[in-house]
């Protein structure tokens, strides 16, 4: 499906914000600014995003947006939704509740289970970063195993976290949602694409974007596009489609990367690199992302 | 009585966050660009602006350096070259 | 029109008259009525709104957040936990100056758990910034909560109004009420309109990160807002008493109060056992008075000390204890005093349910007179007291 560039004439989500450089979640709340464009409302969780694109009086944000805290992007935009519902404007406005790892997954679980079990009309998009970046890198439901994160240090007993991601897509997915989907900007068009295909759907939507955090992460942010798409191509970071609670589509990856290439790039995994153990239980994670997938 | 509760759309533009770079900058060759705009879907700031082949520009008043634009060009015609201030 | 109605009913009813576009709660006793009336004219279509039954409080609170800021009249009912449960939305959204009502059902705080009236659960979120009235009765918590939603959503008050009902004794209780005439009250409360909105045509953002610079200020703003309010509000009861014919709308009613020696200050249901003992009392010589705080934030300084300063003995009853330290109300009204000749006094009463009887009420006017007590719990059963644990 192609997408129609003019979209990115207009920008819903200007310059002047305070992201560090590089920031994958920048990048993709931007483009699905612009692919929302004009008609969109969207309610944010408390997060890096918030943080950095709306300190008073400023704000980067081109549409009607609105913050109230952690856990709640999804009710307030369930709230968002039942007003224009009232007001006979469903179907020309666009509802998006946003949130990071830490927001939706965590925090923020009960609030968007509770709205995807009702149905409202809403795309939830989730910017995965991998760790409470905002308050200063700590672990998530969403960090992957062995990252070094300041609450799942390194140390003479510890190799990192010691979890493995929480499955967010088939937790949404399970709901029987219309569409739950994982993207990444290591592949932006792909992003693009997902946003418009979630917005023409209408009922509960999930996206969730593998967003790469040079500072969490102690990468490099020239690097943002190419790290994601390492993860992707190692297995590690599966792009899928559910819909309907059906896995319908899924990246197939042309050649499979070991995951050492994409960790390789990372600080928060470098003292994986010469720990042959903990690398093989990576490796196996990402054989296992590949086989029940079917990304080969 | 109010005080500072809402704001109005795209208000950061006065934060002109060029003043963050300190390393490299991007150049734009504008020689074989194709405007295939990719470009200027990553940038996380929005700061690329062109519409026609060769006529891209990073703005730099906002540009913070990441390379990523330089990254992304299928047709290698921007470099990150040295910040010259 | 003159209907006999359970108060929880006559609560819904009054939602009903005052069309809210969206409506979400979670259910918690004594709130439940109240939600399943509303969920019920809804599905009946005798009101047309969105119900959301959301999965928590706190989401309940979140739901008329996103609506109210989407420029939808919005409403929430709730009690105690589900209060403190959605506690930081509470102060979220007087930050955020969205004028939602909410009706909370006044239930005692777990632990242990007890799901029967005491006032702790509101007057503990009196510091939220939301203008807190207190319902004597079913109709005044009619006239309050319409009354309520015209004086939150004036442009120049913007903030958010919670009507504090007893509950089971006033929810679940059966009182005959005057409910308000549709047509009369779509003329005194007209359409929500806001001066900021979630709008695609005049796209804002909401909810800033606020920063030293600015914080201080929005604070303030608020403050000074309510205290605005004491002027407002009972300009607006003025207005409600011409279309409605009630005095209910107003900052504190004076019970032969003006030549009492001793007056008891009190807020919500008990307030009506109180006024019986008074007339009691006056039979018999005796001159007492109540005074019924209405509105409880902003807190009435003046109208309060107007009404106490020539009584010479005071006596606060508070539903609520700020456990290390005094009734919260106590606390408030004494400070308005500095008078050595004043006997003020602080009881503690009906906490969890505990009935206060009129035996109760001329207990607290004895003790009054005689000595000054600064907490005194009322109708304290000394064997459950124990020195020491013990398994029951």
């Amino acid at each position: 499906m192609s997408v129609d560039r003019e979209h990115i004439l207009d920008n819903f989500f200007v310059s002047g914000h305070t992201a560090c450089s590089g920031c994958g979640q920048s990048m993709a709340a931007r483009i699905v600014m612009n692919v929302a464009g004009k008609n969109t409302m969207v309610t944010n969780a408390t997060g890096c995003l918030e943080v950095f694109s709306t300190k008073a009086p400023e704000t980067s944000w081109g549409v009607p947006w609105v913050h109230s805290l952690f856990e709640n992007a999804a009710a307030v935009g369930s709230g968002v939704e039942a007003a224009l519902k009232h007001l006979g404007k469903l179907d020309s406005i666009r509802v998006i509740s946003q949130g990071g790892d830490g927001g939706t997954a965590d925090i923020g679980l009960q609030a968007l289970s509770g709205m995807i079990e009702r149905g409202h009309d809403v795309l939830y998009v989730c910017y995965d970063n991998e760790a409470y970046m905002n308050t200063g890198i700590q672990r998530s439901g969403l960090t992957p195993f062995d990252a070094k994160t300041t609450t799942s240090p390194i140390g003479k007993k510890s190799t990192g976290n010691p979890k493995q991601k929480k499955p967010l897509v088939e937790i949404c997915a399970a709901h029987h949602i219309p569409y739950a989907a994982s993207a990444s900007v290591g592949y932006p068009q792909d992003v693009e694409k997902k946003v418009k295909k979630a917005l023409s759907i209408r009922g509960s939507k999930f996206l969730m974007i593998h967003v790469p955090c040079p500072l969490g992460w102690g990468s490099d942010p020239a690097l943002t596009i190419e790290i994601a798409r390492l993860a992707v191509q190692s297995g590690l970071y599966p792009i899928v489609e559910y819909e309907n609670g059906q896995l319908s589509n899924r990246m197939k990856l042309a050649a499979v990367k070991p995951v050492k290439d994409y960790l390789v790039t990372q600080n928060r995994f470098k003292h994986l690199l010469k720990n042959e153990e903990e690398l093989a239980k990576v490796q196996k994670i990402a054989d296992n992302n590949i086989s029940y997938y079917g990304l080969k | 009585m109010f005080s500072v509760l809402v704001s109005s759309a795209k208000s950061s533009k006065q934060n002109k966050t060029g003043s963050w770079r300190s390393l490299t900058m991007p150049k734009y060759l504008q020689t074989n660009c194709i405007a295939c705009n990719l470009c200027k879907l990553i940038c996380p700031e929005g700061c690329i602006e062109g519409k026609e082949k060769n006529k891209y520009d990073s703005n730099l008043q906002y540009c913070k350096g990441c390379g990523l634009c330089a990254y992304i060009c299928p047709k290698k015609d921007i470099e990150m070259v040295n910040e010259n201030k | 029109m003159k209907q006999f109605l359970e108060g929880s009913w006559a609560v819904a009813e009054a939602v009903k008259l005052c069309k809210p576009g969206v409506i979400s709660a979670y259910p918690i006793t004594p709130q439940t009525h109240i939600v399943e009336h509303l969920a019920k004219f809804v599905a009946d279509g005798r009101i047309n709104a969105e119900s959301i039954n959301v999965e928590s409080e706190h989401s309940a609170a979140s739901v008329v957040l996103g609506s109210q800021a989407a420029g939808v009249r919005s409403f929430t009912a709730t009690s105690s936990q589900g209060l403190f449960l959605m506690a930081e939305v509470v102060f979220n959204i007087a930050g955020m100056r969205l004028p939602i009502m909410m009706v909370c059902a006044n239930r005692a705080i777990s632990a242990p758990i007890n799901i029967w009236n005491d006032q702790q659960d509101s007057i503990s979120l009196r510091d939220a910034g939301w203008i807190q009235l207190y319902a004597e009765n079913n109709q005044e918590a009619i006239d309050l909560i319409i009354a309520g939603y015209k004086i939150g959503e004036m442009p120049k008050v913007m903030l958010p109004i919670m009507v504090c009902v007893d509950g089971f004794i006033l929810t679940h209780g059966m009182e005959t009420v005057d409910m308000p005439d549709a047509v009369a009250v779509d003329k005194f409360l007209p359409a929500y309109n806001p001066p900021f909105k979630l709008d695609v045509d005049n796209p804002m953002s909401f909810g800033l990160l606020g920063d030293p610079s600015v914080y201080t200020e929005n604070r303030y703003s608020l403050h000074k807002t309510l205290e605005e309010l004491l002027e407002i509000i009972p300009q607006v009861g003025s207005e409600y008493k011409s279309a409605f014919g009630r005095d209910s709308v107003r900052l504190v009613e004076k019970y032969r109060v003006h030549d009492a020696e001793t007056v008891i200050v009190a807020l919500g249901s008990v307030c009506g056992t109180i006024k019986d003992v008074i007339d009691d009392e006056r039979e018999k010589g005796n001159k007492v008075g109540l005074l019924k705080i209405v509105t409880y934030r902003p807190f009435p300084k003046a109208a309060i000390y107007n009404a106490l300063k020539n009584v010479p003995n005071i006596s606060i009853l508070d539903k609520n204890i700020s456990l290390g330290s005094e009734g919260a109300v106590y606390t408030e009204v004494k400070a308005l005093f500095n008078d050595s000749t004043k006997k003020i006094s602080g009881f503690v009463a009906g906490l969890g349910g505990r009935d206060i009887s009129k035996g109760t009420v001329i207990e607290m006017l004895r003790l009054t007179k005689e000595e000054v007590n600064n907490c005194k719990f009322m109708d304290l059963d000394t064997s459950l007291l124990w020195e020491e644990f013990r398994v029951s």
